[in-house]
């Protein structure tokens, strides 16, 4: 009955550096997770359409372009547009500190800044999804 | 001292006698002790290690034969390596200023960083570019963007290198389109296009068409500079992005040589002169924290290029066989954690690319973590390189690590290990089709996983981030860019395709389509586009129609 958690990562934007989505998608994979990449350059369209057709618990996007100020808020638009509310959305990148406060107040949960470890967004996955699904989460 | 050491068994003896009851005393550090790209280092090396190098087959003089030592005889006693300092954001106002700024404190060349429209050869007005004008570099869309980047810069007397790949032919040809319209003749210009396919699909991912496509559009440059721009490199193979992608250093200068070979086998292919184009290609290689595996690797690049191009091709133009290399500290290297900390890595690495041998230099910033540069930053960057340069002695003497036990066991070791992987790729056919398997992209993955499980399991230490943290940090001053360079760059563009003349602009972009489907020569036909103020946009489309497109694999 519970199935495996499904996690979408995603390059969204036009930068190519792949190497930290790879990794964490990696990770969570090794983690036991059901895990879609979606290779470089996606656009939010895509981006969102990929994590409905997976029917993704949670979209981990990837950005070191410097427009996560637009692409993050934009995705997150898309997803609320197509019922998906209750979908976590988490990223990470070069991102600056102020933009962060301002990401999450956008339906960002989480950004993970460099020098994150591996084992912090495996278990922070894990515990987000599991607070959505409802599942019994330490009082 | 020779017989004393190399006699046989004679650190056989040492390590039983002395060395294992000092660890029997005081355990080790570690369990084992690796390179950060993970090659086993011994506790030492002597010349017993070197029994096998000769001086004058494998290391000879500088300025000689394979080029081991350095690539000119007096290197930094005659002339300090060029200081050049990548930079571009915002407008191109913007980075014109800062190209103004650079010049009055001492750097001797330019470096242009694009924003990832212009790298992906779409337009500031294109729907994939929101967000990303100017962000990550300069934004650059027509002739009239560049001519305003270079106001005011002698470009007959500063080279300059740009960074750009999918869409290298097209922004050179912008580039010299703006020289022209000074009045300099191109065989003045000197300076550099990245313009290095293969490590797009390898490692970057700034492509625009597929791989045998766009080695087309490289040859076709080659040709052209070879021709045209004699004192221009129209070719950088990199390392850099290689390596920041994960490979070992290693992996690192194996892929970029083969990338290197590759290039020179379609030249020759196309019935370029060996003399004529081989010399005017550069390199372009990381130097990262390990500081004697990155100066092995510099100098074993050297060694391997010489005998490689030698037996294969036997110039007789000897510059052929001299590998030029630019060289960057390493911007994976650097922690948003403790920023600070960043200066001395960089300072360390950059110490490294010199005594490496690199003909020029970027040092990063400290605060590259976050977002671009500050100027303040990109100071104290160069001020280091001054530093290292008058201030350590290191330039005054030739390759004066040459004759380390260590070091040149590195450098034979990284010979070797390139080797196994030219083998290895000869066997698929080449690099081209290497990459059409993906093989470099998945070895490269491997590669980058297993450091970060090393990072995770701390047996490899980063200060700041998985040791020493800190708990609470100051922020550092970050640079912004204005939002609005991208409605202005939008509105540029749109004023310039109102302005240019539409007939002289359909006739270049057309020109170009029969070239491209014909198979004929390129240069000529992007120079045309760029005078009738051609975007790069609409001439990517029309290298897309002709070629087709390119989706990542996505190997994970």
């Amino acid at each position: 009955m519970k199935r495996p958690i499904r996690v979408v990562v995603a390059k969204a934007g036009l930068d190519g550096h792949d190497r930290g989505a790879k990794v964490v998608a990696r990770a969570l994979r090794d983690a036991g997770m059901e895990v879609i990449y979606t290779g470089v350059h996606q656009t939010p369209e895509q981006v969102v359409e990929t994590a409905a057709q997976e029917d993704a618990d949670a979209v981990g996007v990837s950005l070191l372009s410097g427009a996560h100020n637009f692409i993050f808020p934009r995705i997150r638009e898309l997803m609320t547009e197509r019922g998906m509310d209750d979908v976590l959305l988490f990223g990470g990148g070069i991102i600056p500190e102020d933009d962060v406060a301002f990401l999450r107040g956008h339906g960002v949960e989480r950004v993970f800044q460099p020098g994150s470890s591996l084992e912090e967004i495996v278990t922070y996955v894990r515990g987000a999804v599991a607070e959505r699904r409802g599942t019994p989460v330490a009082p | 001292m020779k017989t004393v050491d190399r006699a046989a068994g004679a650190k056989e003896r040492w390590l039983e006698e002395r060395y294992a009851p000092a660890v029997a005393k005081r355990p080790e550090r570690k369990a084992r002790f690796s390179t950060l790209s993970d090659a086993p280092v011994d506790p030492l090396y002597t010349s017993e290690d070197l029994a096998d190098l000769s001086y004058q087959r494998d290391l000879g003089f500088p300025g000689e034969f394979p080029y081991t030592r350095g690539i000119q005889a007096s290197m930094y006693r005659g002339r300090l390596w060029t200081m050049r300092q990548f930079a571009g954001f915002g407008s191109p106002e913007d980075t014109n200023r800062r190209f103004h700024y650079l010049l009055e404190h001492g750097v001797t060349g330019l470096s242009v960083a694009f924003d990832m429209p212009a790298l992906m050869g779409r337009d500031a007005d294109d729907p994939l570019s929101r967000g990303e004008v100017g962000r990550e570099g300069v934004a650059v869309s027509t002739l009239a963007d560049m001519e305003i980047l270079f106001e005011g810069i002698p470009q007959d007397q500063v080279t300059t290198s740009m960074t750009i790949n999918g869409p290298a032919s097209i922004v050179w040809a912008m580039y010299l389109a703006a020289a022209e319209g000074k009045g300099i003749p191109l065989a003045a210009l000197g300076g550099t296009i990245q313009n290095d396919c293969l490590k797009e699909y390898i490692a970057q991912r700034e492509w625009i068409v597929p791989v045998k496509p766009a080695m087309e559009l490289v040859v076709d440059t080659m040709r052209f500079g070879a021709r045209e721009t004699p004192r221009w490199n129209p070719i950088s193979v990199s390392g850099y992005h290689i390596r920041e992608a994960g490979a070992t250093a290693l992996q690192e200068l194996a892929f970029t040589l083969i990338d290197g070979l590759e290039y020179v086998r379609w030249g020759v292919e196309a019935g370029l002169d060996i003399d004529e184009f081989v010399p005017r290609i550069s390199f372009f290689f990381d130097v990262h924290n390990d500081f004697f595996e990155e100066i092995a690797k510099l100098r074993a690049a050297r060694r391997i290029w010489a005998r490689e191009i030698e037996r294969r091709y036997h110039p007789k133009n000897e510059r052929a066989l001299m590998l030029r290399t630019h060289a960057q500290t390493a911007g994976v290297s650097l922690t948003a954690q403790q920023p600070y900390n960043n200066v001395v890595r960089v300072a360390l690495q950059g110490l490294a690319a010199v005594l490496g041998g690199t003909q020029s230099l970027h040092t990063n910033s400290l605060d590259e973590t976050y977002a671009l540069p500050t100027e303040e930053a990109v100071t104290l960057a160069l001020r280091t390189q001054q530093i290292i340069a008058h201030e350590t002695g290191v330039a005054d003497t030739v390759d004066p690590l040459g004759g380390s036990y260590y070091l040149e066991h590195l450098t034979t070791e990284m010979e070797r290990g390139f080797q196994r992987y030219l083998e290895e790729i000869e066997a698929m056919g080449g690099m081209v089709e290497a990459v059409e398997r993906g093989y470099p992209q998945r070895e490269i993955t491997e590669a980058s996983f297993h450091f970060q499980q090393q990072v995770e399991e701390r047996e490899k230490i980063v200060v700041g981030v998985n040791a020493y943290a800190t708990a609470e940090e100051a922020p550092i001053p970050v640079l912004r860019i204005d939002p609005e360079v991208e409605r202005r760059q939008v509105e540029r563009l749109v004023e310039v395709r109102r302005k240019r003349d539409a007939g002289r602009w359909r006739a270049s972009l057309d020109a170009l389509r029969a070239a491209a489907t014909e198979h004929g020569e390129l240069m000529p036909a992007f120079l045309e586009c760029a005078r009738a103020y051609a975007s790069v946009g609409e001439q990517v489309a029309v290298l897309k129609e002709v070629y087709g497109l390119y989706h990542d694999p996505g190997y994970f």
